[in-house]
Protein backbone atom coordinates (compact mmCIF):
# COMPACT_ATOMS: atom_id res chain seq x y z
CA UNK A 1 0.00 0.00 0.00
CA UNK A 2 1.61 3.55 -1.00
CA UNK A 3 -1.74 5.99 -0.49
CA UNK A 4 -4.28 5.96 2.37
CA UNK A 5 -7.47 8.39 1.19
CA UNK A 6 -8.47 10.38 3.96
CA UNK A 7 -11.54 11.82 4.08
CA UNK A 8 -10.23 15.50 4.98
CA UNK A 9 -7.38 15.68 2.40
CA UNK A 10 -7.86 12.97 0.08
CA UNK A 11 -5.86 10.59 -1.23
CA UNK A 12 -1.89 11.26 0.29
CA UNK A 13 0.97 9.05 0.73
CA UNK A 14 0.96 6.57 3.36
CA UNK A 15 4.10 7.88 5.30
CA UNK A 16 2.11 10.77 6.14
CA UNK A 17 -0.08 8.62 8.16
CA UNK A 18 0.64 6.43 11.19
CA UNK A 19 -0.56 2.96 11.94
CA UNK A 20 -3.51 3.18 15.32
CA UNK A 21 -4.60 -0.37 15.62
CA UNK A 22 -7.10 -2.72 14.80
CA UNK A 23 -11.19 -1.65 15.93
CA UNK A 24 -12.74 -3.09 17.51
CA UNK A 25 -9.15 -4.44 19.87
CA UNK A 26 -11.02 -6.93 21.85
CA UNK A 27 -13.06 -9.64 20.60
CA UNK A 28 -16.65 -10.32 22.00
CA UNK A 29 -15.07 -13.83 22.77
CA UNK A 30 -12.76 -12.72 25.61
CA UNK A 31 -15.34 -12.84 28.54
CA UNK A 32 -14.30 -11.16 32.33
CA UNK A 33 -13.25 -7.71 32.89
CA UNK A 34 -9.87 -8.64 34.03
CA UNK A 35 -9.37 -11.15 30.68
CA UNK A 36 -10.54 -8.35 28.56
CA UNK A 37 -8.38 -5.45 30.09
CA UNK A 38 -5.28 -7.58 29.54
CA UNK A 39 -6.09 -8.79 25.99
CA UNK A 40 -6.91 -4.97 25.48
CA UNK A 41 -3.14 -3.91 26.59
CA UNK A 42 -1.55 -6.49 24.65
CA UNK A 43 -3.08 -9.09 22.48
CA UNK A 44 -3.85 -8.67 18.59
CA UNK A 45 -6.35 -10.55 16.55
CA UNK A 46 -3.43 -10.26 13.38
CA UNK A 47 -6.58 -11.09 10.81
CA UNK A 48 -4.95 -12.68 7.91
CA UNK A 49 -7.70 -10.85 5.73
CA UNK A 50 -10.28 -7.98 5.97
CA UNK A 51 -9.80 -6.06 8.74
CA UNK A 52 -11.06 -2.97 10.27
CA UNK A 53 -8.19 -0.31 11.13
CA UNK A 54 -8.01 3.00 12.88
CA UNK A 55 -5.26 5.39 11.45
CA UNK A 56 -4.02 8.90 12.20
CA UNK A 57 -2.98 11.64 9.59
CA UNK A 58 -0.23 12.74 11.31
CA UNK A 59 1.68 14.77 8.63
CA UNK A 60 -1.72 16.17 7.42
CA UNK A 61 -4.99 17.33 9.04
CA UNK A 62 -4.19 15.67 12.13
CA UNK A 63 -7.22 13.65 12.11
CA UNK A 64 -8.42 9.80 12.86
CA UNK A 65 -9.86 7.86 10.19
CA UNK A 66 -11.12 4.37 9.84
CA UNK A 67 -9.70 2.39 6.99
CA UNK A 68 -10.87 -0.90 5.80
CA UNK A 69 -8.03 -2.75 4.52
CA UNK A 70 -7.11 -6.46 3.54
CA UNK A 71 -4.13 -7.31 5.20
CA UNK A 72 -3.59 -10.59 3.30
CA UNK A 73 -2.91 -7.99 -0.06
CA UNK A 74 -2.36 -4.79 1.84
CA UNK A 75 -4.72 -2.96 0.15
CA UNK A 76 -7.42 -0.72 1.02
CA UNK A 77 -11.41 -1.90 0.40
CA UNK B 1 30.83 -26.24 -10.51
CA UNK B 2 32.19 -24.62 -7.32
CA UNK B 3 32.70 -25.63 -3.92
CA UNK B 4 29.48 -24.36 -2.88
CA UNK B 5 27.57 -26.86 -5.33
CA UNK B 6 30.25 -29.52 -4.72
CA UNK B 7 29.10 -29.28 -0.62
CA UNK B 8 25.51 -29.48 -1.21
CA UNK B 9 24.14 -31.89 1.67
CA UNK B 10 22.13 -34.89 0.06
CA UNK B 11 19.17 -35.28 2.53
CA UNK B 12 17.66 -38.30 3.66
CA UNK B 13 13.84 -38.05 2.57
CA UNK B 14 11.61 -40.20 4.38
CA UNK B 15 8.51 -41.65 1.83
CA UNK B 16 5.87 -39.45 2.80
CA UNK B 17 3.64 -43.28 2.18
CA UNK B 18 5.32 -44.05 5.38
CA UNK B 19 4.12 -41.37 7.40
CA UNK B 20 2.64 -42.75 10.92
CA UNK B 21 -0.91 -42.33 12.41
CA UNK B 22 0.74 -40.43 15.33
CA UNK B 23 3.22 -39.33 16.79
CA UNK B 24 4.84 -38.50 19.97
CA UNK B 25 5.61 -34.87 19.07
CA UNK B 26 4.47 -33.29 15.73
CA UNK B 27 6.39 -29.73 15.10
CA UNK B 28 4.71 -27.42 12.66
CA UNK B 29 6.83 -25.19 10.70
CA UNK B 30 10.00 -26.90 8.86
CA UNK B 31 11.98 -23.50 9.56
CA UNK B 32 14.86 -23.37 11.63
CA UNK B 33 13.02 -23.03 14.98
CA UNK B 34 10.92 -26.26 14.12
CA UNK B 35 13.84 -28.26 12.53
CA UNK B 36 16.15 -27.46 15.39
CA UNK B 37 13.76 -28.40 17.97
CA UNK B 38 13.46 -31.88 16.30
CA UNK B 39 17.42 -31.89 16.31
CA UNK B 40 17.74 -31.59 19.54
CA UNK B 41 15.15 -33.81 20.63
CA UNK B 42 16.95 -36.79 18.72
CA UNK B 43 20.17 -35.62 20.07
CA UNK B 44 19.98 -34.42 23.78
CA UNK B 45 16.70 -36.13 24.64
CA UNK B 46 16.70 -38.83 22.57
CA UNK B 47 13.26 -38.47 21.31
CA UNK B 48 13.02 -39.52 17.48
CA UNK B 49 9.36 -40.38 17.29
CA UNK B 50 8.95 -36.87 15.90
CA UNK B 51 7.22 -35.35 13.12
CA UNK B 52 7.91 -31.66 11.18
CA UNK B 53 4.99 -30.94 9.09
CA UNK B 54 5.38 -27.99 6.32
CA UNK B 55 3.13 -26.52 4.07
CA UNK B 56 5.65 -25.65 1.69
CA UNK B 57 9.83 -26.25 1.68
CA UNK B 58 11.65 -26.82 4.35
CA UNK B 59 13.33 -23.41 5.08
CA UNK B 60 10.32 -21.32 2.67
CA UNK B 61 9.41 -19.27 5.30
CA UNK B 62 12.31 -16.52 7.54
CA UNK B 63 15.05 -18.87 7.76
CA UNK B 64 15.48 -17.90 4.19
CA UNK B 65 14.26 -14.49 3.99
CA UNK B 66 16.82 -13.20 6.73
CA UNK B 67 19.81 -11.34 6.55
CA UNK B 68 21.95 -14.26 8.34
CA UNK B 69 23.45 -11.62 11.36
CA UNK B 70 24.44 -13.63 14.36
CA UNK B 71 25.02 -11.63 17.60
CA UNK B 72 24.35 -11.26 21.39
CA UNK B 73 24.81 -7.14 21.98
CA UNK B 74 20.77 -7.25 22.93
CA UNK B 75 19.68 -4.51 26.18
CA UNK B 76 18.59 -6.56 28.85
CA UNK B 77 19.90 -9.17 30.62
CA UNK B 78 17.73 -12.57 30.07
CA UNK B 79 18.16 -11.52 25.98
CA UNK B 80 21.85 -11.32 26.28
CA UNK B 81 22.17 -14.84 27.98
CA UNK B 82 20.28 -16.36 25.80
CA UNK B 83 21.49 -15.26 22.43
CA UNK B 84 24.61 -15.64 23.82
CA UNK B 85 24.36 -19.18 24.21
CA UNK B 86 23.01 -19.21 20.74
CA UNK B 87 26.13 -17.51 19.16
CA UNK B 88 28.39 -20.31 21.17
CA UNK B 89 25.85 -23.26 20.08
CA UNK B 90 26.21 -21.73 16.41
CA UNK B 91 30.51 -21.31 16.59
CA UNK B 92 30.54 -25.17 17.17
CA UNK B 93 27.26 -26.44 14.81
CA UNK B 94 29.47 -27.24 11.80
CA UNK B 95 31.67 -30.30 14.00
CA UNK B 96 28.66 -30.98 15.61
CA UNK B 97 26.46 -31.88 12.81
CA UNK B 98 29.66 -32.62 10.36
CA UNK B 99 27.82 -29.67 7.68
CA UNK B 100 29.48 -26.63 6.36
CA UNK B 101 27.32 -23.75 7.16
CA UNK B 102 29.78 -21.41 6.05
CA UNK B 103 29.89 -19.70 9.55
CA UNK B 104 32.41 -16.96 9.78
CA UNK B 105 32.97 -14.65 12.79
CA UNK B 106 33.06 -11.10 11.08
CA UNK B 107 32.80 -8.46 14.59
CA UNK B 108 29.73 -6.02 14.72
CA UNK B 109 29.54 -2.83 14.24
CA UNK B 110 26.37 -0.03 15.81
CA UNK B 111 27.00 3.14 14.74
CA UNK B 112 25.29 6.16 16.70
CA UNK B 113 24.98 9.61 15.28
CA UNK B 114 23.48 11.75 18.42
CA UNK B 115 24.81 11.84 21.90
CA UNK B 116 21.84 10.06 22.93
CA UNK B 117 22.27 7.37 20.75
CA UNK B 118 25.59 7.06 22.06
CA UNK B 119 24.55 6.89 25.56
CA UNK B 120 22.26 3.86 24.52
CA UNK B 121 25.57 2.38 22.89
CA UNK B 122 27.58 2.56 26.10
CA UNK B 123 24.58 1.40 28.33
CA UNK B 124 24.33 -1.88 25.79
CA UNK B 125 28.06 -2.14 26.59
CA UNK B 126 28.09 -2.33 30.08
CA UNK B 127 24.61 -4.29 30.46
CA UNK B 128 26.79 -7.34 27.74
CA UNK B 129 30.23 -7.33 29.78
CA UNK B 130 28.29 -7.98 32.65
CA UNK B 131 26.41 -10.78 31.19
CA UNK B 132 29.16 -12.44 29.57
CA UNK B 133 28.82 -10.83 25.60
CA UNK B 134 32.03 -8.95 24.84
CA UNK B 135 31.08 -5.45 23.56
CA UNK B 136 33.38 -2.44 23.83
CA UNK B 137 32.20 1.29 23.32
CA UNK B 138 34.24 2.33 19.72
CA UNK B 139 35.30 6.07 18.73
CA UNK B 140 34.85 7.10 15.36
CA UNK B 141 38.53 6.90 14.60
CA UNK B 142 38.30 3.35 15.56
CA UNK B 143 35.30 2.47 13.31
CA UNK B 144 36.89 3.99 10.63
CA UNK B 145 40.02 1.31 11.51
CA UNK B 146 37.57 -1.48 11.79
CA UNK B 147 35.57 -0.69 8.13
CA UNK B 148 38.38 1.77 5.73
CA UNK B 149 34.82 2.44 3.36
CA UNK B 150 33.03 4.36 5.94
CA UNK B 151 32.62 7.93 5.53
CA UNK B 152 32.65 8.81 9.32
CA UNK B 153 31.48 12.48 8.10
CA UNK B 154 27.91 10.75 7.34
CA UNK B 155 27.89 13.09 4.63
CA UNK B 156 27.63 15.64 6.83
CA UNK B 157 23.81 14.57 7.75
CA UNK B 158 24.34 11.93 9.66
CA UNK B 159 28.28 12.30 11.92
CA UNK B 160 29.24 8.66 13.25
CA UNK B 161 29.92 10.12 17.08
CA UNK B 162 31.33 6.55 17.87
CA UNK B 163 29.31 3.11 18.51
CA UNK B 164 29.83 -0.54 19.88
CA UNK B 165 31.48 -3.04 18.78
CA UNK B 166 30.85 -6.54 18.92
CA UNK B 167 33.76 -9.19 18.30
CA UNK B 168 31.14 -12.20 18.49
CA UNK B 169 29.29 -11.12 15.54
CA UNK B 170 28.85 -13.74 12.54
CA UNK B 171 27.03 -14.36 10.16
CA UNK B 172 26.01 -18.57 8.40
CA UNK B 173 24.20 -19.41 5.52
CA UNK B 174 20.95 -19.55 5.70
CA UNK B 175 19.61 -22.51 3.93
CA UNK B 176 22.57 -24.35 4.67
CA UNK B 177 21.51 -24.17 8.27
CA UNK B 178 17.96 -25.12 7.78
CA UNK B 179 19.72 -28.65 5.68
CA UNK B 180 21.80 -29.28 8.71
CA UNK B 181 19.05 -29.09 11.06
CA UNK B 182 16.97 -31.22 8.71
CA UNK B 183 19.73 -34.04 7.65
CA UNK B 184 21.20 -34.38 11.35
CA UNK B 185 17.47 -34.87 12.71
CA UNK B 186 16.39 -36.88 9.86
CA UNK B 187 20.02 -39.39 10.81
CA UNK B 188 18.02 -40.10 13.95
CA UNK B 189 14.88 -40.76 12.53
CA UNK B 190 12.50 -38.07 12.44
CA UNK B 191 10.09 -37.68 9.54
CA UNK B 192 9.40 -34.17 7.80
CA UNK B 193 7.16 -34.00 5.54
CA UNK B 194 6.46 -31.15 3.15
CA UNK B 195 3.84 -29.24 1.09
CA UNK B 196 1.30 -30.71 3.74
CA UNK B 197 -0.82 -27.65 5.02
CA UNK B 198 -1.75 -27.85 9.07
CA UNK B 199 -5.73 -27.16 8.64
CA UNK B 200 -6.72 -27.67 11.97
CA UNK B 201 -5.99 -29.25 15.24
CA UNK B 202 -7.69 -32.16 16.76
CA UNK B 203 -8.40 -31.54 20.25
CA UNK B 204 -9.53 -34.47 23.06
CA UNK B 205 -12.79 -34.19 25.64
CA UNK B 206 -10.54 -32.15 27.93
CA UNK B 207 -10.00 -29.30 25.25
CA UNK B 208 -6.70 -30.56 24.80
CA UNK B 209 -4.29 -30.82 21.65
CA UNK B 210 -3.75 -33.95 20.63
CA UNK B 211 -3.12 -34.14 16.68
CA UNK B 212 -2.91 -31.74 13.97
CA UNK B 213 -5.11 -31.91 11.09
CA UNK B 214 -4.28 -31.69 7.04
CA UNK B 215 -5.74 -32.75 3.95
CA UNK B 216 -5.13 -35.62 3.85
CA UNK B 217 -6.29 -36.55 7.26
CA UNK B 218 -5.37 -36.44 10.70
CA UNK B 219 -1.99 -37.26 12.55
CA UNK B 220 -1.58 -37.95 16.31
CA UNK B 221 0.36 -36.20 18.45
CA UNK B 222 1.82 -36.56 22.05
CA UNK B 223 2.44 -32.36 22.48
CA UNK B 224 2.07 -30.47 19.00
CA UNK B 225 4.92 -27.57 19.01
CA UNK B 226 3.47 -24.43 16.57
CA UNK B 227 7.05 -23.06 14.89
CA UNK B 228 5.38 -20.92 12.64
CA UNK B 229 6.40 -17.48 11.46
CA UNK B 230 4.37 -15.09 10.26
CA UNK B 231 1.50 -16.72 10.76
CA UNK B 232 1.57 -18.26 14.12
CA UNK B 233 -1.65 -16.18 15.11
CA UNK B 234 -3.39 -18.35 12.26
CA UNK B 235 -2.08 -21.94 14.21
CA UNK B 236 -2.94 -20.48 17.73
CA UNK B 237 -6.58 -19.69 16.32
CA UNK B 238 -7.28 -22.92 15.54
CA UNK B 239 -7.24 -23.93 19.70
CA UNK B 240 -8.16 -20.15 20.32
CA UNK B 241 -4.98 -18.91 21.71
CA UNK B 242 -4.64 -14.94 21.47
CA UNK B 243 -1.27 -13.68 21.10
CA UNK B 244 0.85 -10.56 21.57
CA UNK B 245 1.64 -10.56 18.09
CA UNK B 246 1.02 -8.52 14.73
CA UNK B 247 2.78 -9.75 11.72
CA UNK B 248 4.60 -7.46 9.59
CA UNK B 249 6.66 -7.34 6.27
CA UNK B 250 10.46 -7.16 6.37
CA UNK B 251 12.62 -6.09 3.18
CA UNK B 252 16.10 -7.17 2.32
CA UNK B 253 17.85 -6.80 -0.83
CA UNK B 254 21.49 -7.67 -2.30
CA UNK B 255 23.48 -5.72 -4.49
CA UNK B 256 26.10 -7.16 -7.36
CA UNK B 257 29.02 -8.17 -6.46
CA UNK B 258 31.65 -5.87 -5.01
CA UNK B 259 35.09 -7.25 -5.80
CA UNK B 260 37.03 -5.44 -2.45
CA UNK B 261 36.34 -7.06 0.83
CA UNK B 262 34.17 -5.57 3.39
CA UNK B 263 34.86 -7.38 6.83
CA UNK B 264 32.50 -6.46 9.43
CA UNK B 265 28.71 -6.23 10.06
CA UNK B 266 27.61 -2.75 9.89
CA UNK B 267 24.74 -1.36 11.41
CA UNK B 268 22.95 2.15 12.90
CA UNK B 269 20.43 1.90 14.72
CA UNK B 270 19.84 5.76 14.36
CA UNK B 271 19.13 5.53 10.90
CA UNK B 272 17.97 1.45 11.22
CA UNK B 273 19.63 -0.13 8.49
CA UNK B 274 22.56 -2.84 8.50
CA UNK B 275 24.86 -3.85 6.03
CA UNK B 276 27.48 -7.25 6.08
CA UNK B 277 29.13 -8.57 2.86
CA UNK B 278 27.55 -12.35 1.62
CA UNK B 279 30.44 -15.36 0.61
CA UNK B 280 29.25 -14.23 -2.96
CA UNK B 281 30.61 -10.77 -2.70
CA UNK B 282 27.39 -9.03 -2.56
CA UNK B 283 26.67 -6.48 -0.34
CA UNK B 284 23.32 -7.25 1.99
CA UNK B 285 21.50 -4.68 2.93
CA UNK B 286 18.27 -4.56 5.47
CA UNK B 287 16.15 -2.41 7.00
CA UNK B 288 13.32 -1.88 10.10
CA UNK B 289 9.83 -3.94 9.14
CA UNK B 290 7.21 -1.91 7.43
CA UNK B 291 4.98 0.19 9.77
CA UNK B 292 1.38 -1.37 9.37
CA UNK B 293 1.06 -5.45 9.71
CA UNK B 294 0.45 -7.43 6.74
CA UNK B 295 0.86 -10.95 5.29
CA UNK B 296 1.83 -9.92 1.70
CA UNK B 297 5.27 -10.59 1.17
CA UNK B 298 5.57 -7.37 -1.98
CA UNK B 299 8.06 -5.67 -2.06
CA UNK B 300 8.29 -1.63 -2.33
CA UNK B 301 10.19 0.93 -4.40
CA UNK B 302 9.37 3.32 -1.61
CA UNK B 303 11.70 0.78 0.96
CA UNK B 304 14.84 0.66 -1.26
CA UNK B 305 14.45 4.43 -1.84
CA UNK B 306 14.90 5.15 1.57
CA UNK B 307 17.53 2.26 2.47
CA UNK B 308 19.12 3.05 -0.11
CA UNK B 309 19.71 6.75 0.90
CA UNK B 310 20.74 6.14 4.09
CA UNK B 311 23.19 3.46 3.81
CA UNK B 312 24.70 5.50 0.96
CA UNK B 313 25.86 8.17 3.24
CA UNK B 314 27.57 5.82 5.33
CA UNK B 315 29.06 3.87 2.42
CA UNK B 316 29.74 6.39 -0.47
CA UNK B 317 30.79 3.02 -2.28
CA UNK B 318 27.50 2.03 -2.58
CA UNK B 319 26.52 4.32 -4.93
CA UNK B 320 28.74 2.58 -7.74
CA UNK B 321 26.92 -1.09 -6.89
CA UNK B 322 23.46 -1.64 -8.53
CA UNK B 323 20.89 -3.85 -6.52
CA UNK B 324 20.00 -7.30 -8.00
CA UNK B 325 17.36 -8.72 -5.40
CA UNK B 326 14.80 -7.96 -3.12
CA UNK B 327 12.39 -9.84 -1.09
CA UNK B 328 10.19 -9.62 1.80
CA UNK B 329 9.42 -11.81 4.72
CA UNK B 330 6.56 -11.83 6.82
CA UNK B 331 7.42 -11.19 10.73
CA UNK B 332 5.76 -12.55 13.79
CA UNK B 333 6.42 -9.46 15.84
CA UNK B 334 5.48 -9.57 19.77
CA UNK B 335 4.36 -6.68 21.58
CA UNK B 336 8.02 -6.13 23.71
CA UNK B 337 10.18 -7.72 20.74
CA UNK B 338 11.06 -10.31 22.50
CA UNK B 339 10.17 -13.81 21.73
CA UNK B 340 7.32 -16.47 23.58
CA UNK B 341 8.06 -19.88 24.36
CA UNK B 342 7.10 -22.56 26.49
CA UNK B 343 3.08 -23.20 27.12
CA UNK B 344 -0.12 -21.39 25.55
CA UNK B 345 -2.43 -22.53 28.31
CA UNK B 346 -3.86 -25.26 26.22
CA UNK B 347 -2.82 -28.77 26.83
CA UNK B 348 -0.36 -30.54 24.17
CA UNK B 349 -0.02 -26.92 22.68
CA UNK B 350 3.16 -25.11 22.77
CA UNK B 351 4.90 -22.79 21.26
CA UNK B 352 8.30 -20.62 19.95
CA UNK B 353 7.29 -17.48 18.26
CA UNK B 354 7.53 -13.77 18.13
CA UNK B 355 10.94 -14.08 16.67
CA UNK B 356 10.27 -10.85 14.83
CA UNK B 357 13.60 -9.44 12.82
CA UNK B 358 15.95 -11.73 15.24
CA UNK B 359 15.23 -15.43 14.77
CA UNK B 360 18.07 -16.54 12.46
CA UNK B 361 20.62 -15.75 15.64
CA UNK B 362 18.16 -17.52 17.87
CA UNK B 363 17.45 -20.82 16.13
CA UNK B 364 20.24 -23.52 17.73
CA UNK B 365 19.42 -21.89 21.61
CA UNK B 366 15.53 -21.74 20.41
CA UNK B 367 15.69 -24.99 19.57
CA UNK B 368 17.70 -26.29 22.00
CA UNK B 369 15.43 -25.08 24.73
CA UNK B 370 12.23 -25.67 23.27
CA UNK B 371 13.45 -29.15 23.22
CA UNK B 372 14.46 -29.10 26.82
CA UNK B 373 11.08 -28.27 27.10
CA UNK B 374 9.28 -30.94 25.52
CA UNK B 375 11.37 -33.98 27.08
CA UNK B 376 10.92 -32.20 30.75
CA UNK B 377 7.52 -30.66 30.38
CA UNK B 378 8.88 -27.31 31.62
CA UNK B 379 10.66 -24.51 30.92
CA UNK B 380 14.57 -23.87 31.83
CA UNK B 381 15.35 -21.13 34.11
CA UNK B 382 16.85 -19.50 30.26
CA UNK B 383 13.04 -19.31 28.77
CA UNK B 384 11.24 -19.40 31.78
CA UNK B 385 11.05 -15.25 31.43
CA UNK B 386 9.93 -15.60 27.62
CA UNK B 387 7.02 -17.52 28.70
CA UNK B 388 2.80 -16.23 27.20
CA UNK B 389 2.03 -15.56 30.69
CA UNK B 390 4.17 -12.72 31.52
CA UNK B 391 1.79 -10.23 29.54
CA UNK B 392 -1.35 -10.72 31.29
CA UNK B 393 1.51 -10.70 34.33
CA UNK B 394 2.54 -7.45 33.30
CA UNK B 395 6.25 -7.84 33.15
CA UNK B 396 6.95 -7.86 29.54
CA UNK B 397 10.54 -8.11 28.55
CA UNK B 398 10.63 -4.76 26.28
CA UNK B 399 13.97 -5.22 24.66
CA UNK B 400 15.47 -2.18 22.44
CA UNK B 401 18.43 -4.11 21.62
CA UNK B 402 15.70 -5.88 19.16
CA UNK B 403 16.54 -5.31 15.38
CA UNK B 404 14.18 -2.78 13.66
CA UNK B 405 12.52 -1.30 16.71
CA UNK B 406 13.24 1.85 18.37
Amino acid sequence: MTEITCPNCGARPIEEYRFGGEFPAVPESVIGDEARNVDYVWFFNNHDGPSTERWFHDAGCRRWLTLHRDTHTDRAI
Amino acid sequence: MNEFVETLLSLDWHDPADTKRAYEVVIIGAGGHGLATAYYLATRHGITNVLVVERSYIGSGNSGRNTTIIRANYGIPESVRFYQHSVDLYSTLETETDCWIMHETKGLMWLAHTESGMRAERSRALINSQCGTDTVVISPEEAKDLCPQLDVSGGGRYPVRGGSYHPGGSTARHDRVVWAYAQGAMKHGVHILQNTEVIGLDRNANGAVCGVKTPSGTIGAGIVMSAVGGRATTVANMADVRLPIRTHALQAFVTNGYAQGFGPILSSTELLTYVSQTARGQMLIGAEFDPQPTYSTQTSFEMLQSVSTKVAVLLPFLRNLRIMRQWTGICDISADFSPIMGATGVDGLCISTGWGTWGFKAIPAGGEQMADYIANGRPSAMIAPFSLTRFAADHPMADQGSTGTR
